[in-house]
């Protein structure tokens, strides 16, 4: 591993995604308009978008980091990039955490914009800090990132990647308190919901909003999204193979 | 006859099977250090393979490849070992000059490196192009500077002149030359003919196995054939009649 090569990974993938002005502009703009839209769906029960727009604070950067991060990734494989990169000095985790901080880094401007968005002109209210909230939208980024990541290894192909997406996230989407309290749910959902990553996203994002401090809770969340984050990033790399037939 | 210590690559029966077909059957030479060396054969023969297996990408099934003096794929080996793969492999959202720039940071060579490669090229003019933009030929070439730029002992390169013009290839040829002067052994690989004639040795490959290894002139007395085109031909019928 070198710091030297992880930097100039960073570097590497942000001028790519700079170059890019399109996917740049959706990015940052995208989430800000499904929870405006969201906003007025709910126009007589700001409650509920107190509720529902503050989780999504974290599940948008995580489902958009997870498309960009898989598909980038992918793109790195079938380009041939990926077997070239491998036959340089570079280890395997400096490519995955080159990936991993530069997504982490566009998820910082993009959770600002969006939770500014929520906050000035959207009328979300939480209890809790908005830079907790920010940060935990950075984390759960982090998150899709190395979700994106670890299963843009499974497919050969964009249309397989795509496939993934409804695979790994809806799932989670169901089972992580967002559309239905956790509590109400059957037992078993319940567990399979305590073992999904983005729980912990949403559920750190719940503690922010129902209580002004930050509750032990709410650490422990953030902790294991992090923890995730980092485990699936290491498998990531464990699944890379430098000789392949 | 190359010892093994200024052998830059050494293939001792060498197997690969890919599924149930065997894609490279007991091969072995060894390629000296400085030199140019051809490696040909038709499209399917094995070419690409065995060039992965000499910068450790390849899955071998069985025998020893060396490169250096030490085990193909060593992790100290990727400083040394430039590999430029047929279809150009690198960043098209990024520009000339970017791409060169990050493999030196990979390679630690430094910008200079980076710029001088680009130089060597012929791209020096149009360094701050996207890759996405060149014509197929620049593509290639960009691809090339991205190894140069390690200043690599070993310099494989597969198919690096397809779709070139006949100057530009001219000038790559020379420049290969240039390197194997200086210390880099290059191993290339063509299904050009032409191209054979500027190897100081060549290696013909064809379904897997290695059909001669020589220089051309030996080539062509061994064959009696004017051209290595025929005398590649010969070698064929030859290696029939033996079966």
């Amino acid at each position: 591993m070198s710091i030297f090569i992880t930097l100039n990974t960073i570097g590497r993938v942000l001028t790519q995604i700079r170059h890019d002005h399109r996917s740049v502009g959706l990015l940052l703009t995208v989430p800000s308009v499904l929870l405006a839209l969201l906003r007025y769906v709910f126009n007589d029960r700001p409650d509920i978008f107190d509720h529902v727009g503050l989780q999504l604070l974290g599940i948008f950067p995580l489902m958009s980091m997870f498309f960009v991060a898989s598909i980038a990734m992918l793109r790195e494989r079938t380009q041939g990039t990926l077997e070239r990169l491998l036959s340089t000095p570079m280890h395997k985790l400096d490519l995955l955490l080159g990936y991993g901080t530069a997504f982490g880094l566009v998820a910082v401007v993009q959770a600002t914009i969006t939770t500014a968005v929520a906050y000035l002109l959207l009328g979300l209210k939480a209890q809790g800090s908005v830079r907790i909230v920010v940060l935990i939208a950075i984390f759960a980024a982090i998150l899709g990132a190395s979700t994106g990541l670890l299963t843009s290894a499974f497919a050969n192909t964009e249309f397989q990647a795509l496939q993934f997406a409804p695979a790994v996230l809806v799932p989670q989407i169901l089972l992580c308190g967002l559309i239905w309290p956790r509590e109400e749910m059957l037992p078993g959902l319940r567990a399979v919901g305590n073992l999904l990553p983005m729980t912990y996203a949403s559920g750190a994002l719940v503690q922010v909003g129902t209580y002004p401090h930050l509750t032990a809770t709410a650490w422990r969340d953030m902790v294991v999204v992090l923890a995730f984050a980092i485990g699936l990033l290491v498998t990531a790399a464990a699944t890379l193979r430098r000789r392949t037939n | 006859m190359t010892t093994a210590l200024d052998a830059a690559i050494t293939v001792d029966k060498l197997i690969v099977d890919r599924g149930r077909s065997r894609v490279l059957d007991e091969v072995s030479f060894t390629a000296a250090a400085g030199s140019v060396t051809g490696l040909l054969g038709p499209s399917g023969s094995g070419k690409t393979t065995l060039m992965r297996a000499i910068v450790g990408l390849q899955k071998i099934r069985s025998g020893t490849v060396s490169v250096l003096g030490l085990p193909a794929g060593t992790a100290r080996l990727r400083y040394r070992v430039g590999y430029v793969t047929q279809d150009p492999s690198v960043f098209g959202d990024l520009t000339i000059q970017q791409n060169a720039r990050y493999f030196a940071a990979l390679y630690r060579t430094g910008q200079q490196a980076a710029d001088q490669a680009v130089t060597d090229v012929g791209l020096a003019d149009i360094k701050d192009r996207l890759v996405d933009t060149l014509s197929g030929g620049q593509h290639a070439r960009v691809s090339l500077a991205c190894a140069l730029v390690a200043r690599p002992s070993l310099l494989v390169l597969d198919e690096p002149t397809v779709g070139l013009d006949p100057v530009l290839r001219r000038d790559l040829w020379w420049q290969f030359h240039e390197l194997a002067k200086a210390g880099t052994t290059v191993l290339i690989s063509s299904h050009v003919m032409d191209e054979a004639n500027r190897c100081q040795r060549l290696l013909l490959l064809r379904e897997g196995k290695l059909l001669a290894d020589d220089t051309p002139d030996g080539l062509r007395s061994k064959t009696g054939a004017d051209n290595l085109e025929d005398a590649f031909l010969q070698l064929i019928v030859d290696a029939k009649v033996d079966a």
